[in-house]
């Protein structure tokens, strides 16, 4: 088993092209973090923290390691480098270190012969704890007074946007609303695991699921305290990830406990664990003001927004800029004031998902759009187009729009698309599946629409790079290409789009995609829609740098002229040629490329502005539902999405990514939510966590948009957030329409719609 | 305990402990590690196996249940080549990440060996126990319907 | 640990007489809990090698259900009455009711087990055996006397339920936050009785165990007696009788709040169910009639 492809001919860019790893997946062999073995190896376990907050007086691991099999316990003081880590900043303890902040915060760790004995020997650890009152409420985490859940200070960023004039009350009309959006969790079925093992230099080797390898490595070796160069991570085989691996789970756990024993271990976490063993998406409470004119056109957008952060910063400061920077939606308004508060409090951490802070404002500005078109009596397509961004616009954060602004046309193609085949509605298909719930009363169908928006590549100036090798040499039977990165497949298809770009670049049939380790340089992040921008820049690079030498060596040999590179020859025009596995007799052909994005800026922090992104994406969906009304089920029937790609590079798996992304959407809006009690996680399983079924999830009908990008690499634009984006609300809105009121909070709930339409008709829900 | 179980044709003798599941012996004793858990409590289908012809989560099955039973797992399904789902699983591009392929495979497998021309419906319900985050189920949809085309005998466009 | 594995009745039974351990099916249930460690039996008793406990059988005007009958059995046997294999449709996924059992329903004794509420509306019998003191029956609703508590003693299994035929109409509705996999949030089973005359309404998940809607059940009894609807095929009920019984069955739920779903959606989920049932009950008692 492993994650290296094989060899396939597979086509060049702009093709739908099979996976590599394809053949593997299908058949069971591929290599998951969670199926690494190897001799000698331990398990490890995490004892985690029962209490939301809590002093820790004493930990007595002496039962423990007299435990039958248990080869080490740990705890902070056995961290030989730095005792916190963090992506943006390191203020989250290796251990809990004298006070446990969430339900689930790790405090000790086991290694063990068997799985059975370390989890067993969890039990014989005595921890005693100082419960503490716990913050659970991000607003009371605000409030002057408020007892402050860590030394860094409850708030994790206050975002300020302000643009145009603050104040203004213009405007004929004016919609204000509250709106909320639950915890969601990125729930990969792949769960968190590791293997690391101690190298024969002193070093460690890491094999995790991660989105970023060299971020996990440097974290590791601060806290390993261990140089660099000693410390290798390796993709293992990834099981989806959805924001849930960019910050540290078990990786540096199992390090540790590898370091104590000079042994590999290997973590993995159950399911019920695994909820508190990632981030999760902030849940959000946003507060909208929308003025806009008689005729539709938007003066002025107010929006206050507080995300909770749970115990510690991971993405918080990030997210929250995201979620103020796109809280307008892709439209134009002159005089905007946003203000996010990313706040502490002693709830799990919340950190990356899909979306990233776009996501839970898209919910909001869809809203009030659709609002303010009731309001102004305007066909809600017809207000956004009115309001639409377009090229040579300013946004919100103050950046000019370059190239093809996709928003107009968007709202044109969600417009014209076809209504859903109006067949029978088979029992199959009606709200409540196999439910039986009706024969077809109290069902009425709905239609909604929104738009989203959001930038690719990482924000505000941090700018990343993506490095790749590629190397062409002279295999057994003809030329080979080998191509090297970093980059994490998570399901994506990076992998798939690297060779089928090194297939265009060098014209050569046989490409293999090596593994993705820290031996080559950093890829950056399989996150904000970036890798196929970067990693892709980086594999273009090298190759044509490849090529490059490739002719030079072809003119040395005395081919002369334009040559170009076909069918595994170099041709002169004239018909002259020379084969390339010749040209490589005197040995491969490498290069190393690193491949940078536009620079962009730092956001002013009084105003928000600033060229803080390098390209926008955007997208819209259109959602058909049935809602029985009396029940509140929902069937979503249809849904449909137009987004601008910029170019697909696989257009298969594009629209996977556009349906699966969808998915996501759907769920977040009808049945997704982690539900805290006192920061306990009341539903940590797929009993109760609830992701959409095969009988949940309609077909989605993918209207793709290519309009190049200006700067990136074949003009591409991120796809893997945006069907994230606005598939949620335009499901939302689309029940709206269906029961005739507003459903301002999200999940919607069975019992949200009911009460709902009670109260439309005047009664309530009663005990 | 030791026992007695046929996988995937041939007969293997298994030692368990009392309380491990099928998923356990399969992956930890009998080194097959294609059937995957992830959730532990039937609620995934990522283990999906046939027993004695029908599917179930392997997770669910107590290991010493399945003695002097027959066991089919992902490892087994192809016979000697690739099932006609697995193969356009990779032509429709239904798999992403991949971890729920393998119970998405023997469930869909085992609905085209009872229903030679199901409709979208019915593959629905019938996979509704195999959760996927990564595709939406579009592609897996597509799949599902070429396979059983071909298994019929017919074009892929039918 | 140990795993006994009888492949006979009375063998299983003396296992139980002597030393009452866990006992193990389907495992739908019990491998959760031992999955997730919350379970760890000292023994186990694996009923699943007695195949003379799996089958349904029809036996002097009555209906027999082995307690190892699977709800794929359920769904795909011609002769299981239509609200038992709606309910068992309803159960999980293929995987799930390939393997779970009528008999574990009973036996776990959850008031949102699926097939509870069929049973109890077919006025379904659990026949219990153990090695010294015989068999003995008990009226479902009378063996569930609590959140996964039964009348089931240490030394007893169960080894069929049973129900007299019946071919009136027979409707399951169960409410779940999803379109398939889901625990009842809550649910209704309606059985019409050409034969006796009467209904018999159970409502699954919205008390500590499965009850009869009983004053429901009197209005919609009155109700078609006074419309002839056992007779003439074109009786009305009107919908102002078809909500009162929905109303009635409202009241007959003591639901609670949980993570599932709050105690008055329950009740409103019953009412509207209820309701709904009633109105196709009486419109399949009609075609019923008709037809015949």
């Amino acid at each position: 088993m492993s994650t290296a492809t094989t060899p396939v001919v597979i086509p060049g860019i702009g093709a739908d092209a099979q996976r590599p790893d394809g053949v593997a997946k299908v058949s069971g062999d591929f290599a998951y973090a969670s199926d690494l073995w190897m001799p000698d190896l331990l398990w490890g376990a995490t004892l985690r923290s029962p209490h939301p907050r809590a002093r820790i007086r004493r930990i007595d691991i002496a039962g423990a390691l007299r435990h039958a099999g248990v080869r080490a316990v740990l705890t902070i003081d056995d961290v030989p480098g730095r005792r916190t880590f963090g992506l943006l900043m390191p203020d989250q303890p290796v251990l809990a270190d004298a006070e446990v902040r969430y339900v689930g915060e790790p405090v000790a760790i086991v290694a063990a012969d068997h799985m059975d004995q370390a989890r067993a020997a969890l039990e014989q650890i005595l921890v005693d704890y100082e419960p503490l009152e716990p913050v659970v409420d991000p607003m009371s985490a605000m409030a002057p007074g408020a007892s402050v859940v860590h030394p860094a200070g409850n708030l994790l960023r206050h975002f300020r946007l302000r643009r145009g004039q603050h104040g203004r009350d213009d405007g004929d009309v004016v919609v204000r609303s509250v709106y909320t959006v639950g915890t969601q969790d990125q729930a990969a079925l792949g769960l968190e695991s590791s293997l690391a093992f101690p190298t024969r230099d002193g070093g460690i080797e890491v094999q995790a699921p991660t989105q970023w390898a060299h971020e996990d490595r440097a974290q590791l070796a601060a806290s390993l305290a261990l140089p660099i160069e000693r410390v290798t991570v390796v993709v293992a085989g990834i099981g989806g990830a959805f924001g849930a691996r960019e910050d540290l789970s078990v990786q540096l756990h199992c390090a540790l406990l590898a370091r104590a024993t000079g042994r590999p271990v290997k973590m993995v976490l159950s399911r019920e664990e695994s909820f508190v063993g990632h981030v999760h998406r902030h849940p959000a409470r946003m507060e909208y003001e929308h003025r806009a004119t008689r005729a539709g056109r938007l003066t002025a957008v107010r929006a206050r927004i507080v995300l909770d952060g749970g115990a510690y910063a991971s993405t918080s400061p990030k997210v929250a800029g995201n979620a103020g920077a796109f809280a307008t939606g892709p439209y134009a308004v002159d005089h905007v004031q946003v203000d996010v508060f990313a706040v502490r409090t002693n709830n799990p951490p919340n950190g990356a998902m899909r979306g990233f802070g776009a996501t839970q404002v898209c919910f909001g500005h869809e809203a009030q759009m659709n609002r303010l078109a009731g309001e102004l009596g305007i066909d809600p397509l017809e207000l956004r187009r009115r309001n639409a961004l377009r090229s040579g616009d300013v946004t919100a954060t103050g950046q000019t729009l370059r190239g093809v602004v996709a928003v107009t046309e968007i709202v044109d193609r969600l417009a014209t698309m076809p209504p859903p085949a109006a067949t029978t509605v088979s029992a199959l298909r009606r709200p409540g599946g196999t439910g039986n719930t009706t024969r077809g009363e109290g069902v009425v169908r709905g239609i909604g629409y929104a738009l989203g928006m959001k930038a690719f590549c990482f924000t505000e100036g941090f700018d990343d790079t993506a490095e790749a090798r590629v190397t062409l040499r002279a295999g057994e039977q003809g030329p080979v290409v080998e191509v090297r990165s970093a980059a994490s497949e998570v399901g994506q298809g990076i992998s798939t789009v690297q060779v089928q770009i090194a297939r265009s670049e060098l014209a050569l049939a046989t490409v293999v995609l090596l593994p993705a380790d820290t031996t080559v340089g950093s890829a950056g992040s399989s996150s904000a829609s970036r890798q196929t921008a970067m990693t892709g820049g980086a594999v273009r690079d090298a190759c044509i740098a490849v090529r490059r030498q490739l002719f030079a060596r072809a003119k040395s040999a005395g081919l002369t002229g334009h040559l170009t590179l076909d069918a595994a020859r170099v041709h002169a025009e004239g018909g002259t040629h020379l084969s390339v596995q010749a040209l490589l007799e005197e040995g491969p052909i490498e290069h190393t490329a690193v491949h940078r994005h536009r620079e962009t800026t730092p956001l002013d922090p009084a105003t928000g502005q600033g060229d803080g992104f390098v390209s926008f994406m955007f997208v819209g969906h259109r959602a058909v539902v049935d809602v029985d009304a009396e029940l509140g089920l929902v069937r979503v029937v249809d849904l449909g999405t137009v987004q601008d790609v910029g170019l697909a590079l696989n257009p298969q798996a594009v629209e996977g990514q556009i349906e699966g992304g969808s998915a996501q959407g759907l769920g977040l809006a009808l049945m997704e939510e982690v539900q805290l009690d006192e920061g306990r996680v009341r539903n940590a399983s797929f009993t109760d966590y609830l992701i959409p079924t095969a009988m949940d999830m309609p077909r989605v009908r993918s209207v793709i948009l290519e309009h190049p990008d200006p700067d990136a690499a074949y003009g591409v634009k991120g796809a893997g957030e945006p069907p994230t984006i606005s598939s949620g609300p335009a499901v939302v809105a689309a029940v709206e329409q269906a029961i005739g009121h507003p459903l301002p909070q999200v999940p919607v709930r069975p019992e949200h719609i009911v009460a709902a339409r009670l109260a439309t008709a005047g009664d309530r829900l009663t005990r | 305990m030791t026992f007695q179980v046929t996988v995937n044709g041939r007969r293997r003798t298994v030692t368990a402990g009392g309380a491990a599941s099928l998923l356990d012996v399969l992956r930890d004793d009998l080194h097959l590690p294609g059937t995957k858990g992830a959730c532990e409590e039937g609620e995934c289908g990522s283990c999906t196996v046939w027993l004695d012809g029908e599917v179930v989560c392997a997770c669910l099955v107590l290991a010493v249940q399945a003695a002097d039973r027959d066991v089919v797992t992902i490892e087994g399904i192809g016979g000697d080549g690739r099932h006609p789902v697995q193969e356009e699983l990779i032509r429709t591009g239904g798999i992403q990440c991949g971890f729920c392929t393998p119970g998405i495979v023997m469930a869909a497998a085992d609905l085209l060996h009872r229903d030679a021309e199901p409709d979208e419906d019915v593959i629905r319900e019938a996979l509704a126990g195999n959760l996927c985050r990564c595709t939406g189920y579009t592609k897996v949809l597509d799949a599902v319907q070429a396979a059983g085309r071909r298994m019929r005998g017919q074009g892929l466009d039918a | 640990m140990e795993v006994f594995q009888p492949t006979s009745l009375e063998e299983a039974l003396e296992v139980r007489r002597r030393s009452s351990p866990v006992v193990v099916a389907g495992g739908t249930d019990l491998m959760v809990a031992v999955n997730a460690r919350r379970e760890r039996p000292s023994a186990l008793l694996d009923l699943s090698r007695i195949g003379r406990l799996r089958g349904i059988r029809h036996d002097t005007g009555r209906t027999l259900v082995g307690a190892l009958t699977t709800f794929s059995d359920l769904v795909r046997t011609p002769g299981c009455p239509p609200v038992l294999a709606a309910a068992s449709r309803t159960v999980g996924s293929p995987q799930i009711r390939n393997r779970g059992t009528v008999g574990g329903n009973l036996a776990t004794g959850s008031p949102a087990g699926d097939a509870l509420p069929p049973l109890v509306a077919l006025g379904a019998e659990v026949s219990v055996r153990s090695a010294t003191r015989g068999t003995r029956t008990i009226p479902v609703h009378a063996f569930l006397l609590g959140p996964k508590r039964t009348a089931l003693a240490d030394d007893e299994l169960i080894v069929e339920v049973s129900w007299p035929a019946t071919d009136g109409p027979q409707l399951f509705s169960k409410v779940g936050p999803r379109n398939a996999m889901v625990i009842a949030v809550a649910s209704v089973a309606l059985v019409v009785d050409p034969r006796t005359r009467r209904c018999r309404l159970a409502l699954g998940a919205v008390a500590p165990t499965v009850v009869r809607a009983a004053a429901a059940e009197a209005l919609l009894n009155d109700a078609l007696a006074e419309a002839g609807a056992w007779e003439q095929p074109a009786a009305e009920v009107g919908d102002d009788v078809l909500a009162d019984v929905g109303r009635l069955a409202a009241t007959t739920a003591e639901p609670i709040d949980d993570h599932r779903g709050t105690a008055g959606y329950r009740r409103h989920a019953v009412e509207v169910l209820s309701r709904r049932v009633a109105g196709w009950a009486v419109d399949d008692l009609r075609a019923l009639v008709g037809g015949a």
